[in-house]
Parts: structure tokens; sequence; C-alpha cells
């Protein structure tokens, strides 16, 4: 079985739907930005150097570091 | 809430919600800068003014996505109004909503109403929303809350005053829990609850896990839970109070501008260019008021010389204070238009992109992409630069910021640096091409700023800390700046330099004062006698005689005791007691020096001759050599002493502000201190 895809995985333009957290401490952070599992996330650019990377997440802008983007996986 | 105490109003809100302009227009210039003591990030309050009412005082709480804080700041909000002992504890909140980003705002707004103060909910209706045709069923959600919700344009001050008449009127109850939480703490929690005498659930919950009397990862999952069913009754309220228009269009504004200032190549040019244009601002606009404050300074102080009697008062007055006010003044353009430069980045939405473009690179040496705008900020002046440190989040990365800033080469190292360049470097071409005195300039800079990036790798891998270090960070939409905001920032910042590093400073000139107009014995009392009759052969101008008689008094003063006493220690850098003096009176500012140099070598003080102080020095012999005293390895250690060592005051005093300790302005002392005298020694050591 593949592991499951993670936020950091997202292409440009691409969407995803969130499935669950690899980490508890960054989870409860995520949640209070609106991150819930079931949102709906579009990957819109990256940073120059390919990290932090800009999310659209309920309207809004969300930048996260690529580690903190990976631990974020998505449903298939 | 009794009729004889004024109303405290507390303002709470997301990021970027508006909520400082709403600050900005209920208390216009009524603002002070208050501290919550132990805690590291200021909260802000001021009065709003009300005809015939007592004021009422609006405390600004820093923005915050949630009640369960992740940072320090964040943490400020949950102490006011959980903790009962806090000063200022709120009769009344306003949470200030985004209305462009209702979902997530109303997170933090159904948290704070739970805990049962009276709460008005505060819809700013940036003009992005109404753009968007966003609309909002009011009463509705009013309905839905149960509390009062207003309308308002932070930005261009509409609905204000109605906002300012429903604060003085209201007393609304709020009974009404938009989550009940005893549902979902499980049996355990509801006793410990229970045996917490509040008649609110939410704030005795709140209250526990501030005690941390609930186990860690008992709280941990309590929260997911809490803040997943709030969102999932917040989606359905939202979907029912909004009238979403169709949103096509939506922010394509920002993104387009996006896709120019965070691109690949363009995005590090348009930065570059920024801190150039920074940079060229700070040393072109403020050495015009600059020079206009130095020589209203040096008046003033002549001008008292001459209507007050002599004597110590006047001599403490106009070589004492008025030059120890002055070197506080002297710095307010600088601070004044680089914070407008911050104000204008931040308000604009900037801010969050540099953060965004520069983090990568800086978390290799254990920085973050916030602690960009400090150390840019710190060739000017490193106290503006600490104070703007407050926006990271990380409490470590925070510190380490703050500890390396004062190794980049400040505004106030160049003249020494010139001084000594001027004296020591030859001046000739490398490679027929570069200029040597500017090469070594030039690499002053760089061993600056390669110094403060070590220092940093290194203070990261000594330094542990429990908070971990995240970039969560909203990019806000692209705004015109208020240039309002962008008013007060200056005058706040001005206001807290002036006088909480202003204090210092002038004492420690006060101080420095003393110590070079006394001196043991009664030489000093005789200086001037001894003088005259020593040069009344010499056919001298009166000018000629007085410079050398501050200049003998300084040489047998108290400073010059010390100078003596450190001889030996900074001799194995190269360095004599002269020098010594020098270093002793520039421990309060680094400037100092060449007004130091200046006096000892009996040449016009307040001449910036720079060529009448080179020759004086060059004619200083080496007693052991017979050559002259400034030799290129002395005169490198020398610069290579002032790129490192920590001689600024105000620097401490701010970082004491900053860290609410003298720990860490003690420490930076002695590092830095240490690696100068390291440094300084190894580089005589190597080219003599």
């Amino acid at each position: 079985m593949t592991k499951p895809r993670t936020l950091a995985q997202l292409k440009p333009g691409e969407q995803g739907e969130i499935c669950c957290f690899k980490d508890d401490k960054l989870a409860l952070k995520l949640l209070d930005m609106g991150c819930l599992p079931g949102t709906r996330v579009e990957m819109k650019f990256h940073a120059p150097l390919g990290d932090p990377i800009c999310f659209s997440v309920d309207g809004y802008r969300l930048c996260l570091r690529k580690e903190e983007a990976s631990s974020v996986s998505l449903v298939e | 809430m009794s009729k004889d105490r004024s109303l405290t109003i507390a303002l709470i809100g997301n990021p970027n919600s508006g909520k400082t302009s709403l600050f900005n227009q209920l208390t216009g210039l009524h603002q002070k800068i208050g501290n919550f003591p132990g805690v590291t990030v200021d909260k802000k309050t001021g009065m709003m003014p009300v005809t015939g009412h007592p004021a009422a005082k609006i405390i600004d709480l820093p923005g915050t996505y949630s009640l369960y804080a992740k940072s320090k700041d964040e943490d400020v909000v949950t102490d006011v109004l959980i903790n009962p002992a806090v000063k200022d504890s709120p009769d009344l909140l306003v949470v200030i909503v985004d209305v462009s980003n209702l979902k997530r705002n109303l997170l933090l707004f159904t948290q704070v109403k739970d805990l049962g103060y009276p709460t008005i909910l505060v819809l700013n209706m940036g003009d992005l929303a109404t753009r968007m045709g966003k609309g909002v069923d009011l009463q509705m959600l009013e309905k839905e809350l149960g509390v009062q919700v207003l309308t308002i344009n932070a930005r261009t001050g509409d609905g204000i005053s109605a906002l300012k008449n429903t604060l003085l009127r209201s007393q609304t109850t709020n009974h009404q829990e938009f989550l009940d939480i005893r549902e979902i703490v499980g049996e355990k929690v509801r006793e410990q609850m229970n045996g917490h005498h509040l008649i609110r659930p939410y704030l005795a919950l709140h209250s526990l896990l501030r005690r941390n009397a609930i186990d860690k990862d008992t709280a941990q999952s309590l929260e997911a839970r809490e803040t997943t069913l709030r969102y999932r009754k917040i989606s359905k309220l939202v979907t029912d109070v909004e009238h979403n228009q169709p949103q096509k269009g939506l922010k394509i504004y920002t993104d387009r501008i996006d896709k120019i200032l965070t691109h690949q190549i363009f995005g590090y040019i348009i930065f570059l260019g920024i801190l150039f244009t920074i940079f060229q601002s700070i040393f072109a606009w403020a050495t015009v008021p600059m020079n206009f404050i130095d020589h209203w300074i040096a008046q003033t102080s002549g001008w008292l010389g001459l209507v007050l009697p002599p004597g110590v008062f006047t001599d403490l007055l106009k070589d004492g204070i008025v030059p120890g006010v002055g070197g506080v003044v002297i710095f307010i353009p600088q601070i004044a238009i680089l914070f407008a430069f911050i104000a204008i980045l931040e308000e604009s939405g900037y801010m969050a992109r540099v953060v965004f473009l520069m983090d990568k690179i800086m978390r290799g040496v254990g920085l973050s992409g916030r602690s960009v705008v400090p150390l840019i900020s710190g060739v000017a002046c490193a106290i503006p630069a600490i104070m703007a440190t407050r926006n990271i989040e990380h409490w470590k990365e925070r510190l380490i910021t703050i500890f390396v800033t004062p190794l980049i080469s400040c505004s106030a190292r160049l003249p020494v640096y010139t001084i000594l360049i001027a004296l020591v470097i030859p001046q000739r071409e490398l490679l027929g091409i570069i200029n040597l005195q500017g090469l070594v300039l030039l690499s002053l800079y760089l061993v600056g700023f390669f110094a403060a990036i070590g220092s940093a790798y290194l203070l990261k891998r000594i330094m542990h800390s429990s908070e971990r270090s995240f970039l969560i960070m909203e990019l806000p939409t692209y705004k015109m700046p208020r240039w309002k905001n962008v008013g007060i920032v200056i005058l706040e910042k001005v206001k807290a330099f002036s006088f909480t590093a202003g204090k210092i400073i002038i004492a420690i000139s006060i101080v420095l004062w003393v110590l070079s107009s006394y001196g043991p014995g009664e030489k000093i009392k005789h200086a001037e006698e001894y003088v005259r009759t020593t040069t009344s052969t010499l056919d001298l101008s009166k000018k000629e005689i007085d410079d050398r008689i501050s200049s003998y008094k300084l040489e047998h003063s108290y400073a010059a005791t010390l100078g003596h006493i450190i001889e030996p220690v900074i001799a194995p850098l190269g360095f004599n007691w002269k020098i010594g003096i020098a270093l002793v009176t520039s421990f309060a500012a680094r400037e100092v020096f060449v007004g130091t140099m200046a006096t000892l070598y009996s040449i016009e003080s307040s001449a910036d001759n720079t060529t009448t102080i080179m020759s004086r020095m060059k004619d200083e012999k080496n007693p052991r050599t017979g050559k002259s005293f400034y030799t290129i390895p002395m005169g490198l250690s020398l610069m290579i002493f002032y790129a490192f060592a920590m001689q600024c005051m105000s620097t401490l005093a701010v970082v004491h502000r900053e860290t609410k300790s003298w720990k860490w302005p003690f420490l930076q002392t002695i590092y830095m201190s240490g690696l100068a005298y390291l440094a300084s020694f190894l580089v005589f050591r190597l080219f003599s």
C-alpha cells in the first residue's frame, strides 16, 4: 500500500481534502487556523527555495513550512 | 461594575482583523505603552474620551487565533481573560472580526463569548468585503449568537461613533453559551470543573488548564475536540447568515501582486531594492535633522556657558546633561524613518512576504524569516532593530535575534571606522581598481554580519527551548497603508525610546562627565596654571591654550586613571592608555571615541576637522620602537574591537526592556566584549 499523500506533495493549483494530522501539537495550531479534517485546501505557490508553501484555505492564504505541510495527510 | 470606576474595555481579534486600526480610531493619540510584568510582549492601553462620561480605558490585546495560546503574545490574551488577579480585568469585551474571513474569525469569538463576559461582536467590513459583495444577515447573527452585532469600517471610521455609544450603554448580558463544554469534557474533567466554584464552565475549564490541573494528553485531545465541534457549528451558522455572492475574482488582486513579489528572481530583487531604499533614506534623509540636532545641542551648550554663572552646576548642565539629552534626541530621526518604513511594510501586508521569502535561509542558523527585518534595521541602529523583534512569536528565535543584532555594524561605528581607516590604511588601489580603504570598510561590515550569523548558529546549538518553532502564518491581502496608523507607530516607538532608553543614557553621560571632569589629587585644579606656565614661551592662540587645558584635565581625570588601570589588559591588543580612556568613555556610546580622541590630542573638540586629529594621532610615537604608534596591526585591531564590542548603553537598556531581565544584557556584554578582545588580539598578532 502506498503512503497517503500529504499537503506538501500538492502541486500549484492542485486541491486536496484534509484527512488527518500526523503531529498532535501542530494539529492543534492548524485546527485553530481552520484546517479541519474534510477542509479542501488548494496549493497556491511556494517560496523560491521550495519552502515555505502558500495554500488557500477557506478563502484566505495560509503559509506553512514544508515540514508542517507534510504532517497533514490527504484523503485519497 | 461600580459607577465610580471607569469602564475597561478589551479589544480582541485575529491578526489582520483590523484590531489596531479600531484601537487607533477609538483612542486616537491617547495611548500609552504598558507592560505586563513577566510577560514579554506589551499590551497597549489607551483612553477613549467621551463627553459627559469618565473616559473609558481601552486595552488592545495582541492578535490571536484562539484562546489556546501557542505563543508568548497570545498568552497575554488568555492571561487577561482567565487570570482573575490580573490588573485591568475588563468589564466588556469587543471582538473584532474580519467579515471576509468570517468562519475562521468566529472561532475566537465563540471561545471568548463562552467565558461569560459581556461581549460585543464587531464586524469589520473591509473595503474588500464590500467589493466582494459579501452580505451578512446581522439580525440572524445576533439572534444565533445572543450578542449585539455592529458593523464598522475600521479603516475609514464608518460606524465608529455608533460603536462608541453602544460601548457606553452596553450592559449586555451574555448567558447563552455557544458550545456546552460540559458535554464534551468527559467525566473526570467535569468533576474537576464542578469542584471549581465558577458559574461559567468554560472559564472554569480554562482556569484548570492554566494551572496545569489537567494532564497534557487529556488537555490536547479535549482542545482538538472542542475546536472541531466549534468549527462544525460555526460552519453551519455561516452558511445560514452569509448571502454568498459568487466569489469569482476573489482576491485576484493579491494573487497577482504575489506572482511578482514572491517570484523566484523578482521577489528577491524587489526585496533588495526595498532594503536599499531603506538604507539610503536612513543614511541620507536622517543626516539632515541629525546635523541640525547636533548643531542645536552644541549651541545650547555654548549658550548656557555664556548666560549661566560659571560653576560646577553649569558645567554639569552644559557638558553632562545637555549633551546627554542630545545623545538621545539625535537617534530620533533614524528611529522615526526606520519605523515609518516598517509600519508601511507591515500595514501593506508585504512584511509577511518577506518572512515567506527569507524563512528557509534564516532557519539554517537558528533564526526565522521574522528575524530579517531586525537584522536589517541593525545597520542603522540596534535600538529600533531590537524593538522590531516583537513580532517574532518564537521566544528562542526572538532572543537569538536580539542577542546577535548588535553585532551588525550600526551607524555609530561609522565615524570610528572612518577615522581609523584614514589613519592607518594606505590610500592605494588593489589590482588597479579596488580601493583599499573602501575594501577595509566593506570588510568590517561583512565581519559584523558574519559574526551575527555565526553567533546565531552557536546559540541555536546551545540554547534549549521546549517551545516548538513553526511557521503557520496567514498571508494577508495587500492593502494601502493607513497613514494615521503609520504616524501612530512612529510616535509610539519614538516615545518608548526617548523615555526608556533616554533615562539611562542621560544617567550614564552624567557619570562619564564626572569621571572625566574630576581627578585624584590637585592636578585638575591647577590645570590652567600649569598649562599657562609651560606654554608661556610658545605663541599660542587662546583657543589652542584652552584645548591644551582640557586635554591636560582629561589626562589627569578619573577616566584617565581608569585608562591607566586597564592599560595592562589592553596592551596585548596593541592599545595604550589613551585608547583606554576612549574605551572607557565610549562604553556609553561608540561615537564618543572620536570626541575623546579629539580632546586627548588637544585639538578643536567640536570640529569635524579629521585631518587635524589624524596628524596629531600620527605623531604619537611608540616609546619602544620609536615609530608611529598607529600602525596597521594596531589600527585593524582597534577597528575589530569596535566592530564587536558591546559599547552602547542604549542598546543594553533596550535589551533589558525587551527581555524584561538583566541577564541578557549582561550576557551580551560579556559575550561581545570577549569576542572583541579575542578577535583584536588575533588580528594584532597576525598582522604584527
